[in-house]
Protein backbone atom coordinates (compact mmCIF):
# COMPACT_ATOMS: atom_id res chain seq x y z
CA UNK A 1 0.00 0.00 0.00
CA UNK A 2 1.50 3.32 -1.10
CA UNK A 3 2.07 6.08 1.37
CA UNK A 4 1.80 9.72 0.35
CA UNK A 5 3.95 12.15 2.33
CA UNK A 6 3.77 15.91 2.15
CA UNK A 7 6.83 17.94 3.12
CA UNK A 8 5.53 21.29 4.28
CA UNK A 9 6.45 24.23 6.51
CA UNK A 10 4.57 27.43 5.80
CA UNK A 11 7.76 29.46 5.80
CA UNK A 12 10.08 29.41 2.81
CA UNK A 13 13.76 28.57 2.87
CA UNK A 14 13.66 26.19 5.83
CA UNK A 15 14.63 23.08 3.85
CA UNK A 16 11.50 21.55 2.32
CA UNK A 17 13.09 20.79 -1.04
CA UNK A 18 16.32 19.54 0.54
CA UNK A 19 14.27 17.32 2.84
CA UNK A 20 12.07 16.01 0.01
CA UNK A 21 15.11 15.06 -2.07
CA UNK A 22 17.02 13.57 0.89
CA UNK A 23 14.07 11.55 2.25
CA UNK A 24 13.05 10.36 -1.21
CA UNK A 25 16.60 9.22 -1.94
CA UNK A 26 16.99 7.63 1.51
CA UNK A 27 13.79 5.62 1.04
CA UNK A 28 14.97 4.50 -2.41
CA UNK A 29 18.38 3.62 -0.96
CA UNK A 30 16.44 1.31 1.36
CA UNK A 31 15.07 -0.54 -1.69
CA UNK A 32 11.71 1.20 -1.91
CA UNK A 33 10.18 2.60 -5.07
CA UNK A 34 9.73 6.33 -4.63
CA UNK A 35 8.39 9.29 -6.57
CA UNK A 36 9.18 12.81 -5.43
CA UNK A 37 6.63 15.34 -6.71
CA UNK A 38 7.27 19.06 -7.01
CA UNK A 39 4.11 21.04 -6.21
CA UNK A 40 5.86 24.40 -6.35
CA UNK A 41 4.38 25.46 -9.67
CA UNK A 42 6.13 28.49 -11.15
CA UNK A 43 9.08 28.22 -8.76
CA UNK A 44 10.18 24.65 -9.30
CA UNK A 45 13.48 23.68 -7.74
CA UNK A 46 13.28 20.02 -6.85
CA UNK A 47 14.56 19.18 -10.36
CA UNK A 48 17.63 21.35 -9.72
CA UNK A 49 18.34 19.91 -6.27
CA UNK A 50 17.97 16.41 -7.75
CA UNK A 51 20.23 17.27 -10.71
CA UNK A 52 17.54 16.54 -13.31
CA UNK A 53 16.90 20.08 -14.55
CA UNK A 54 18.03 19.32 -18.11
CA UNK A 55 15.88 16.22 -18.41
CA UNK A 56 12.47 17.83 -17.83
CA UNK A 57 10.17 17.34 -20.83
CA UNK A 58 6.67 17.17 -19.38
CA UNK A 59 5.55 18.29 -15.94
CA UNK A 60 2.81 17.91 -13.32
CA UNK A 61 0.49 20.37 -15.08
CA UNK A 62 0.84 18.55 -18.42
CA UNK A 63 -0.21 15.33 -16.69
CA UNK A 64 -3.02 16.99 -14.70
CA UNK A 65 -4.40 18.53 -17.90
CA UNK A 66 -4.05 15.29 -19.85
CA UNK A 67 -1.45 16.70 -22.28
CA UNK A 68 0.97 13.96 -21.29
CA UNK A 69 0.72 10.53 -19.71
CA UNK A 70 2.27 10.08 -16.25
CA UNK A 71 5.09 7.76 -17.45
CA UNK A 72 6.11 10.39 -20.04
CA UNK A 73 6.56 13.02 -17.35
CA UNK A 74 8.35 10.86 -14.78
CA UNK A 75 12.13 11.28 -14.68
CA UNK A 76 14.01 8.21 -13.51
CA UNK A 77 17.04 8.96 -11.37
CA UNK A 78 20.29 7.91 -13.06
CA UNK A 79 22.15 7.12 -9.83
CA UNK A 80 19.51 5.33 -7.83
CA UNK A 81 17.13 2.59 -8.92
CA UNK A 82 13.58 3.16 -7.76
CA UNK A 83 13.83 6.93 -7.44
CA UNK A 84 11.64 9.05 -9.72
CA UNK A 85 10.82 12.74 -10.06
CA UNK A 86 7.63 14.37 -11.24
CA UNK A 87 8.66 18.00 -11.86
CA UNK A 88 6.50 21.09 -11.51
CA UNK A 89 5.86 23.49 -14.35
CA UNK A 90 8.08 26.54 -14.46
CA UNK A 91 5.99 28.63 -16.85
CA UNK A 92 2.43 28.12 -15.68
CA UNK A 93 0.93 29.20 -12.37
CA UNK A 94 -0.71 27.08 -9.69
CA UNK A 95 -4.23 27.95 -10.85
CA UNK A 96 -3.62 25.57 -13.74
CA UNK A 97 -3.89 22.69 -11.24
CA UNK A 98 -7.46 21.44 -10.92
CA UNK A 99 -8.59 19.56 -7.80
CA UNK A 100 -9.89 16.62 -9.84
CA UNK A 101 -6.77 16.48 -12.01
CA UNK A 102 -4.46 16.39 -8.99
CA UNK A 103 -6.62 13.71 -7.35
CA UNK A 104 -6.38 11.54 -10.50
CA UNK A 105 -2.59 11.93 -10.73
CA UNK A 106 -2.17 11.11 -7.03
CA UNK A 107 -4.24 7.93 -7.51
CA UNK A 108 -2.01 6.92 -10.43
CA UNK A 109 1.12 7.58 -8.38
CA UNK A 110 -0.23 5.55 -5.47
CA UNK A 111 -0.73 2.60 -7.79
CA UNK A 112 2.83 2.82 -9.12
CA UNK A 113 5.05 3.52 -6.10
CA UNK A 114 5.63 2.54 -2.47
CA UNK A 115 6.17 6.16 -1.47
CA UNK A 116 5.04 9.45 -2.98
CA UNK A 117 6.82 12.46 -1.45
CA UNK A 118 5.20 15.81 -2.25
CA UNK A 119 7.31 18.96 -1.98
CA UNK A 120 4.94 21.75 -0.94
CA UNK A 121 5.36 25.37 -1.96
CA UNK A 122 5.85 27.90 0.85
CA UNK A 123 2.84 29.78 2.16
CA UNK A 124 -0.62 28.69 3.24
CA UNK A 125 -2.43 29.41 -0.02
CA UNK A 126 -3.97 27.06 -2.55
CA UNK A 127 -0.67 25.62 -3.76
CA UNK A 128 0.32 24.48 -0.28
CA UNK A 129 -3.18 23.18 0.42
CA UNK A 130 -3.23 21.18 -2.83
CA UNK A 131 0.13 19.62 -1.98
CA UNK A 132 -1.10 18.45 1.44
CA UNK A 133 -4.63 17.52 0.41
CA UNK A 134 -4.03 13.86 -0.49
CA UNK A 135 -1.30 13.12 2.06
CA UNK A 136 -1.40 10.23 4.52
CA UNK A 137 1.52 11.58 6.53
CA UNK A 138 2.79 15.15 6.90
CA UNK A 139 6.41 16.08 7.50
CA UNK A 140 6.62 19.56 9.01
CA UNK A 141 10.04 21.11 8.40
CA UNK A 142 10.97 23.73 10.97
CA UNK A 143 14.05 25.81 11.81
CA UNK A 144 14.71 26.53 15.50
CA UNK A 145 13.71 30.14 14.98
CA UNK A 146 10.57 32.08 15.96
CA UNK A 147 9.09 32.86 12.55
CA UNK A 148 9.54 29.32 11.30
CA UNK A 149 7.92 27.82 14.43
CA UNK A 150 4.99 30.21 14.19
CA UNK A 151 4.40 29.38 10.51
CA UNK A 152 4.68 25.65 11.23
CA UNK A 153 1.94 26.06 13.81
CA UNK A 154 -0.30 27.57 11.15
CA UNK A 155 0.47 24.72 8.77
CA UNK A 156 -0.35 22.16 11.48
CA UNK A 157 -3.72 23.87 11.83
CA UNK A 158 -4.32 23.51 8.09
CA UNK A 159 -3.21 19.86 8.10
CA UNK A 160 -5.86 19.20 10.75
CA UNK A 161 -8.65 20.99 8.90
CA UNK A 162 -8.09 21.27 5.14
CA UNK A 163 -6.81 17.84 4.07
CA UNK A 164 -8.83 14.95 2.67
CA UNK A 165 -8.00 12.98 5.82
CA UNK A 166 -9.28 15.77 8.07
CA UNK A 167 -12.42 16.09 5.95
CA UNK A 168 -13.07 12.37 6.48
CA UNK A 169 -12.77 12.95 10.22
CA UNK A 170 -9.45 11.10 10.47
CA UNK A 171 -6.38 12.32 12.29
CA UNK A 172 -3.51 13.41 10.06
CA UNK A 173 -0.25 11.75 11.07
CA UNK A 174 2.30 14.54 11.55
CA UNK A 175 6.05 14.48 12.17
CA UNK A 176 8.56 17.21 12.83
CA UNK A 177 11.91 17.50 11.12
CA UNK A 178 14.01 20.17 12.81
CA UNK A 179 16.56 21.49 10.31
CA UNK A 180 19.66 23.68 10.61
CA UNK A 181 20.02 22.75 14.27
CA UNK A 182 23.20 23.87 15.99
CA UNK A 183 23.64 22.04 19.33
CA UNK A 184 26.42 24.38 20.46
CA UNK A 185 24.25 27.47 20.08
CA UNK A 186 21.24 25.69 21.62
CA UNK A 187 23.33 24.70 24.65
CA UNK A 188 24.51 28.29 24.97
CA UNK A 189 20.88 29.42 25.08
CA UNK A 190 21.11 31.31 21.82
CA UNK A 191 18.87 28.96 19.83
CA UNK A 192 15.55 27.28 20.60
CA UNK A 193 16.20 23.77 21.86
CA UNK A 194 14.56 20.70 20.31
CA UNK A 195 12.41 20.27 23.44
CA UNK A 196 11.20 23.88 23.19
CA UNK A 197 10.04 23.41 19.60
CA UNK A 198 8.45 20.05 20.41
CA UNK A 199 6.64 21.48 23.40
CA UNK A 200 5.29 24.41 21.41
CA UNK A 201 4.22 22.47 18.31
CA UNK A 202 3.35 19.23 20.16
CA UNK A 203 3.91 16.85 17.26
CA UNK A 204 6.36 13.92 17.39
CA UNK A 205 9.96 14.35 16.28
CA UNK A 206 11.12 12.47 13.18
CA UNK A 207 14.66 13.83 12.92
CA UNK A 208 17.04 16.60 13.89
CA UNK A 209 19.14 17.71 10.93
CA UNK A 210 22.28 19.48 12.12
CA UNK A 211 23.45 22.63 10.39
CA UNK A 212 26.07 21.48 7.91
CA UNK A 213 27.97 22.67 4.87
CA UNK A 214 27.25 19.29 3.29
CA UNK A 215 23.66 20.37 2.51
CA UNK A 216 24.81 23.24 0.31
CA UNK A 217 27.55 21.11 -1.20
CA UNK A 218 24.96 18.51 -2.25
CA UNK A 219 22.58 21.05 -3.76
CA UNK A 220 25.50 22.73 -5.59
CA UNK A 221 26.11 19.51 -7.49
CA UNK A 222 22.45 18.52 -7.81
CA UNK A 223 22.48 15.41 -5.66
CA UNK A 224 20.36 14.52 -2.62
CA UNK A 225 22.56 14.83 0.47
CA UNK A 226 21.96 11.18 1.44
CA UNK A 227 23.40 10.15 -1.91
CA UNK A 228 26.16 12.73 -2.26
CA UNK A 229 27.86 11.93 1.04
CA UNK A 230 26.00 9.18 2.91
CA UNK A 231 28.35 9.39 5.90
CA UNK A 232 27.97 13.10 6.65
CA UNK A 233 25.87 14.15 9.65
CA UNK A 234 22.76 15.44 7.81
CA UNK A 235 22.71 12.39 5.52
CA UNK A 236 22.77 10.03 8.51
CA UNK A 237 19.97 11.99 10.15
CA UNK A 238 17.83 11.75 6.99
CA UNK A 239 18.60 8.06 6.59
CA UNK A 240 17.41 7.46 10.17
CA UNK A 241 14.26 9.48 9.43
CA UNK A 242 13.52 7.26 6.41
CA UNK A 243 13.94 4.15 8.57
CA UNK A 244 11.56 5.56 11.17
CA UNK A 245 9.00 6.28 8.45
CA UNK A 246 9.22 2.60 7.48
CA UNK A 247 8.42 1.63 11.06
CA UNK A 248 11.91 0.84 12.30
CA UNK A 249 12.85 1.90 15.80
CA UNK A 250 15.98 4.01 15.57
CA UNK A 251 17.29 5.78 18.67
CA UNK A 252 17.27 9.57 18.31
CA UNK A 253 20.83 10.80 18.41
CA UNK A 254 22.09 14.05 17.02
CA UNK A 255 24.62 13.10 14.36
CA UNK A 256 27.71 15.25 14.48
CA UNK A 257 30.43 15.84 11.93
CA UNK A 258 33.47 13.72 12.47
CA UNK A 259 36.22 16.22 12.97
CA UNK A 260 39.71 15.31 11.96
CA UNK A 261 42.61 15.66 14.33
CA UNK A 262 43.84 18.75 12.48
CA UNK A 263 40.38 20.34 12.61
CA UNK A 264 40.31 19.87 16.34
CA UNK A 265 43.84 21.16 16.68
CA UNK A 266 43.04 24.37 14.87
CA UNK A 267 39.54 24.61 16.40
CA UNK A 268 37.86 24.86 13.02
CA UNK A 269 34.10 25.26 13.14
CA UNK A 270 32.11 22.36 11.79
CA UNK A 271 29.45 24.41 10.05
CA UNK B 1 19.31 47.91 32.14
CA UNK B 2 19.51 47.69 35.90
CA UNK B 3 22.58 46.33 37.68
CA UNK B 4 20.52 43.29 38.69
CA UNK B 5 19.57 42.83 35.06
CA UNK B 6 23.17 42.24 34.06
CA UNK B 7 23.38 39.22 36.32
CA UNK B 8 19.91 37.95 35.56
CA UNK B 9 20.06 38.29 31.78
CA UNK B 10 17.87 35.59 30.30
CA UNK B 11 18.88 33.43 27.41
CA UNK B 12 17.56 34.70 24.12
CA UNK B 13 16.11 31.25 23.44
CA UNK B 14 14.01 31.44 26.62
CA UNK B 15 12.65 34.79 25.47
CA UNK B 16 11.89 33.26 22.06
CA UNK B 17 10.04 30.36 23.68
CA UNK B 18 7.91 32.61 25.89
CA UNK B 19 7.03 34.95 23.03
CA UNK B 20 6.06 32.02 20.82
CA UNK B 21 3.91 30.40 23.52
CA UNK B 22 2.03 33.63 24.08
CA UNK B 23 1.41 34.53 20.43
CA UNK B 24 0.51 30.97 19.40
CA UNK B 25 -1.96 30.55 22.26
CA UNK B 26 -3.83 33.57 20.94
CA UNK B 27 -3.55 32.63 17.29
CA UNK B 28 -4.81 29.13 17.99
CA UNK B 29 -7.79 30.51 19.88
CA UNK B 30 -8.58 32.79 16.93
CA UNK B 31 -8.54 29.94 14.44
CA UNK B 32 -10.68 27.80 16.74
CA UNK B 33 -7.98 25.30 17.69
CA UNK B 34 -7.91 24.04 21.25
CA UNK B 35 -4.92 25.30 23.19
CA UNK B 36 -4.05 24.06 26.66
CA UNK B 37 -3.18 27.45 28.14
CA UNK B 38 -6.28 29.16 26.73
CA UNK B 39 -8.49 26.26 27.84
CA UNK B 40 -7.02 26.29 31.35
CA UNK B 41 -7.54 30.02 31.53
CA UNK B 42 -11.20 29.74 30.56
CA UNK B 43 -11.87 26.95 33.05
CA UNK B 44 -10.01 28.64 35.92
CA UNK B 45 -11.90 31.84 35.18
CA UNK B 46 -15.21 29.94 35.38
CA UNK B 47 -14.30 28.38 38.75
CA UNK B 48 -13.29 31.73 40.24
CA UNK B 49 -16.43 33.35 38.86
CA UNK B 50 -18.46 31.00 41.08
CA UNK B 51 -17.11 32.85 44.09
CA UNK B 52 -16.01 36.32 43.06
CA UNK B 53 -16.34 38.32 39.89
CA UNK B 54 -13.01 38.99 38.18
CA UNK B 55 -12.35 40.63 34.87
CA UNK B 56 -11.23 38.19 32.21
CA UNK B 57 -8.09 40.16 31.35
CA UNK B 58 -6.98 40.08 35.00
CA UNK B 59 -6.29 36.35 34.84
CA UNK B 60 -2.91 35.36 33.42
CA UNK B 61 -1.92 31.75 32.87
CA UNK B 62 1.64 30.84 31.91
CA UNK B 63 3.30 27.54 31.28
CA UNK B 64 7.02 27.36 31.85
CA UNK B 65 9.23 24.37 31.28
CA UNK B 66 12.22 24.13 33.56
CA UNK B 67 14.88 21.48 33.99
CA UNK B 68 13.06 18.36 35.17
CA UNK B 69 9.95 20.22 36.24
CA UNK B 70 7.36 22.39 34.50
CA UNK B 71 5.44 25.12 36.29
CA UNK B 72 1.96 26.39 35.64
CA UNK B 73 1.75 30.00 36.72
CA UNK B 74 -1.54 31.65 37.73
CA UNK B 75 -1.65 35.37 38.21
CA UNK B 76 -5.13 36.51 39.23
CA UNK B 77 -5.85 40.08 40.11
CA UNK B 78 -8.84 40.25 42.47
CA UNK B 79 -11.10 43.28 42.74
CA UNK B 80 -11.00 45.31 45.97
CA UNK B 81 -12.80 43.60 48.84
CA UNK B 82 -12.91 40.23 47.09
CA UNK B 83 -10.08 38.75 49.12
CA UNK B 84 -11.97 39.20 52.43
CA UNK B 85 -14.97 37.44 50.85
CA UNK B 86 -12.73 34.63 49.71
CA UNK B 87 -11.14 34.42 53.15
CA UNK B 88 -14.55 34.07 54.80
CA UNK B 89 -15.62 31.37 52.35
CA UNK B 90 -12.36 29.54 52.76
CA UNK B 91 -12.61 29.68 56.54
CA UNK B 92 -16.15 28.26 56.53
CA UNK B 93 -15.08 25.49 54.09
CA UNK B 94 -12.17 24.52 56.34
CA UNK B 95 -14.50 24.54 59.35
CA UNK B 96 -16.94 22.24 57.53
CA UNK B 97 -14.21 19.78 56.59
CA UNK B 98 -12.78 19.79 60.13
CA UNK B 99 -16.27 19.27 61.55
CA UNK B 100 -16.90 16.27 59.28
CA UNK B 101 -13.54 14.76 60.15
CA UNK B 102 -14.24 15.17 63.88
CA UNK B 103 -17.62 13.43 63.55
CA UNK B 104 -16.05 10.52 61.67
CA UNK B 105 -13.37 10.12 64.32
CA UNK B 106 -16.02 10.08 67.08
Amino acid sequence: MAKVLVVTSGKGGVGKTTTTAALGAALAQGGQSVCVVDFDVGLRNLDLVMGAERRVVYDLINVVNGDAKLPQALIKDKRLDGLHLLPASQTRDKDALTDEGVARVMDELRAKFDWVVCDSPAGIERGAQLAMHHADVAIVVTNPEVSSVRDSDRIIGLLDSKTAKAERGEEMEKHLILTRYDPTRADRGDMLKTEDVLEILSIPLLAIIPESQEVLRASNVGCPVTLNNPLCAPARAYADAAKRLRGEEVPMVLPTERKSFLDKLFMRRAA
Amino acid sequence: MSILGIFQKRNSSAVARDRLQLILAHERAETGRPDLVIQLREEILAVIANHVSVEPDKVKVTLERGVGVSTLGLDIELPLGASSKLDAKLASKIAQVADRAAKKAA
